[in-house]
């Protein structure tokens, strides 16, 4: 329990550096999602050297600390996927993919910056996307159950 | 230019914090998430304490943010949307599709990137998924720009 408030923490901290020096929202979504438009964009990427380079490198960041925490942790051989279903994982994918783009932000820029900045927005979006993820695992569940495949 | 080097690297150290931040906060683990949005099973709020400990530390350097003339490494605050009500319901259909999306796998962005080290061909067949659904939405808009509307 405590160590997701420690998460927590720690997560606020890497956005309050990207606020503090760089001015920018720490927003997953909004980072990945203009990295991977200005990669396939060769004039947008030249023009904007600088915007295209701290995405990348946030975006590398994140991986960094991944390989750290598969070195010193064992974070990911705990990590079962709740599925492995092609179809299903495929189908959210492009659902968390095109809703986080459509949606202005995702978990990170919403549900923590947003929220922290009071933005009225940002309070409906979490609200409404965790809404959605609930009602999307409790029908998983019922399916599951009348179908006599889970558990 | 060397400011954009140090912006670089500040980027950098935010992510690798970031990472760091979701791996100790349990949301690489997708069981997790399923289990906090499990309301009608066996819920888990845990998840609920990620987001208090990040709010908390970043309302406090929203704080200092607002005191500051300007950030540390740029020119001014005009790449910080401003805070507010405008959400048409567009986006909301998007915080939809996203929470659906997001309940099915158990993931959202930030944990699906970082969890292509764990190199499960099911990681990167969602972390790919996704990154096709942001670039249709780039095209999406992008034709919805070019015919002027």
């Amino acid at each position: 329990m405590m160590t997701a408030l420690y998460g927590g923490l720690i997560i606020g901290l890497a956005a309050a550096l990207l606020m503090l020096f760089n001015g920018r929202i720490m927003g997953v979504s909004g980072i990945a999602g203009t990295f991977i438009n200005m990669l396939f964009t060769p004039k947008a990427r030249t023009a904007q050297s600088g915007e295209f380079s701290w995405r990348g490198f946030f975006l590398f960041g994140m991986i960094l600390g991944g390989i750290l925490l598969s070195k010193f942790t064992n974070t990911f051989v705990d990590a079962a996927m709740v599925t492995s279903n092609p179809a299903v994982i495929i189908a959210a994918g492009l659902l968390v993919g095109v809703g986080t783009r459509m949606g202005w932000g995702c978990t990170s820029g919403h549900g923590i910056c947003g929220i922290a900045r009071f933005s009225g927005r940002s309070v409906i979006a979490t609200m409404v996307f965790i809404a959605a993820g609930m009602v999307a695992v409790a029908v998983a569940n019922a399916l599951l159950n009348v179908s006599g495949v889970g558990q | 230019m060397s400011s954009n080097i140090t912006r670089s690297l500040i980027a950098l150290a935010a992510g690798v914090i970031f990472a760091i931040g979701l791996g100790v906060a349990g949301m690489l683990n997708p069981a997790n998430v399923r289990g906090f949005l499990d309301i009608l099973g066996e819920w888990k709020p845990a998840l609920m304490l990620v987001m208090v400990g990040a709010i908390v530390v970043y309302a406090l350097a929203n704080q200092l943010a607002l005191r500051m003339k300007k950030p540390l490494l740029d020119i001014d605050w005009s790449n910080l949307p401003r805070p507010g009500f405008d959400f048409p319901n567009q986006a909301k259909l998007g915080a939809v599709l996203f929470g659906v999306g997001w309940g099915m796998a158990g993931f959202c962005p930030g944990p699906a990137i970082v969890s292509l080290v764990s190199l499960h061909s099911t990681v990167w067949t969602f972390t790919t998924s996704m990154l096709v659904g942001f670039y249709l939405f780039a095209l999406y808009e992008r034709r919805k720009h070019s015919k002027g509307t």
